[in-house]
């Protein structure tokens, strides 16, 4: 049984009666993350893969040992095929400025949806920008789902690349994503899955998947900000230039030319983010240690919950799919309240939601709405939360009544 | 569940904010403007624009339209009711702490933005001034 209790009190925040419901945003991390990390601070910081003596070569270890760990957390065939990066959205512009320079052409076809995350939207609109390329978005429909007669039509015009995320980030939506990337690897078209919202909530197997890219970001998974993977197939990184040149990414330099590190070094130029690194791992093994399925079904259970709760609230609207087939997402409108005033009400009685456009503006141009309010869930989020959340609305609705 | 006890008389949202917001002054456009000029906030997507129509320096009507928030939407009326018939000379004069103290109300920095949106439409659109952020915070 799953004991989310026990699990709150590896979170220190959680000691003064915060309600956190913003994880989709950002998550809170564990004492055993924050451990890792200080461990390294303070028994063997130093630079890694240069220095000869014996805290470098720990600092090396544990750099390298969280590659295993993320490896075999999205089962991929070679740690050559992760890639540390600051975070998803680096790891996307490592894909459009390395990938994307070499192979994308004037008037070609660039396939993205309506409500991926800007991250996964503004690289390939500057790289369209340079290169002549051209966007098209697929729609969702009313349910807030993609539509899929859309895509295949779309992937009938040949795309170089499809780009996607693995659950969208503002609704919530869990995309059919086995059946996209077999689809868009059929028509020719080399794929990316923005695995934010996806790989920390749902785990991903990403040689069952295909796809050519997967991104995710440490923090959005128990882990500290300034880390993240990019998952790339090891044929494609091996053909691909580096994105930034620097130290450590070298074999050898002359003043003529240089010669690149092998995978993966190759595209991690200058000093890392080792705690951070250490720490991604740390978070890696505390979710396993979880078990991912365990990690769903509690999040199932939540949103459900939250689905149900929110569903009795006069004037709120939700977005999305029902509870079945969306991530731990609720994003939602309460008549005559903007979000903001909502989210500045819910603070006062220390309940964290988010409002704003949850950075997809495009999506919520298609919803006619400027924001929303979203409520997002972890392996640590309880009933509690959302009832004090469900406080807060009502609040919120007897100030502005 | 809510660990701050209830109360009428609500610090931030008082009630003649809420009917600023509820019923905005000046709310509208304004055929034949002299002046239109528009801004939005990227963080969250409110909007304000503001119409003048100014004659011998004064301006004689104003009017806002957009839509966000109740601070921003109430700070861009309080405004509009101090600016009818305000020279532009001493319209220049308003500042954000004009606008923070009309609003009376305590700001939080998340939120300053929204209260000060309006100020950059009168300051950006009626006097052509680059927005200048520093001046704003």
């Amino acid at each position: 049984m799953y004991d989310v209790a026990a699990v709150r009190r590896d979170f220190p925040i959680f000691d003064n009666g915060l309600a956190y419901l913003d994880s989709a945003n950002t998550s809170q991390r564990p004492r055993q993350v924050t451990g890792a990390m200080m461990e390294y601070f303070e028994k063997f910081n130093s630079n890694i893969h240069r220095a000869a003596y014996h805290i470098a070569e720990e600092a090396t270890e544990r750099y390298e040992g969280t590659r295993e760990k993320v490896r075999a957390f999205i089962n991929a065939a070679s740690t050559k095929e992760i890639i540390y990066t600051r975070g998803t959205t680096e790891a996307i512009n490592l894909v459009a400025y390395s990938w994307g320079r070499a192979n994308v052409h004037p008037g070609d076809l660039i396939v993205l949806t309506i409500f991926d995350h800007h991250s996964n939207i503004v690289p390939w609109q500057i790289l369209a920008h340079e290169n002549g390329a051209h966007i098209e978005y697929v729609d969702i429909d009313e349910r807030g789902e993609l539509r899929m007669d859309q895509f295949r039509e779309l992937l009938g015009r040949g795309p170089k690349l499809v780009a996607f995320s693995h659950v969208s980030n503002a609704l919530g939506t869990i995309n059919p994503i086995d059946d996209m990337v077999a689809q868009a690897k059929r028509a020719g078209a080399t794929v990316l899955v923005d695995g934010a919202q996806g790989a920390p909530h749902h785990g991903v197997d990403v040689r069952a998947l295909g796809c050519d890219f997967y991104a995710f970001s440490g923090h959005k998974m128990l882990g500290p900000t300034g880390v993240g993977v990019l998952y790339g197939r090891r044929e494609l990184l091996e053909r691909m230039p580096p994105f930034m040149g620097g130290g450590d990414m070298i074999k050898t330099v002359s003043t003529e030319r240089t010669t690149y590190h092998d995978l993966p070094w190759k595209f991690e130029a200058g000093t890392q983010a080792i705690a951070e690194v250490i720490g991604l791992g740390a978070a890696v093994d505390y979710l396993n240690g979880l078990g991912m399925q365990n990690v769903r079904d509690h999040e199932r259970e939540i949103t459900e919950y939250a689905y149900e709760a929110l569903s009795e609230v006069d004037g709120l609207t939700m977005f999305g799919p029902p509870p079945s087939r969306r991530a731990g997402v609720i994003s939602f409108a309460l008549e005559g309240i903007h979000p903001h005033d909502l989210a500045t009400i819910a603070d006062r009685d220390q309940v964290c939601v988010r409002a704003g456009h949850h950075c997809a503006m495009p999506l919520m141009t298609r919803l006619g709405v400027a924001a929303t309010a979203r409520a997002s869930f972890y392996v640590y989020t309880q009933k509690d939360e959302v009832d004090r959340l469900v406080g807060s609305i009502k609040e919120a609705q007897r100030i502005f009544k | 569940m809510s660990s701050r006890p209830a109360s009428a008389d609500d610090q931030f949202y008082r009630e003649y904010i809420l009917d600023h917001y509820k019923n905005p002054r000046n709310f509208g456009r304004l055929e034949h403007a002299d002046i239109s000029h528009e801004e939005n906030n990227p963080l969250c997507g409110d909007v304000v624009g503001m119409d003048f129509k100014v004659k011998d320096g004064v301006i004689e009507d104003v009017r806002f339209h957009g839509r966000g928030c109740a601070i921003s939407q109430a700070s861009a009326s309080l405004l509009t009711e101090r600016l009818k018939g305000l020279s532009l000379d001493d319209a220049r004069k308003i500042n954000k702490e004009d606008v923070l103290g009309e609003l009376g109300i305590e700001i939080s920095p998340a939120r300053i933005k929204c209260a000060l949106l309006s100020l950059k439409v009168l300051k950006v659109g009626a006097y052509g001034l680059a927005g200048d952020d520093e001046d704003e915070e």
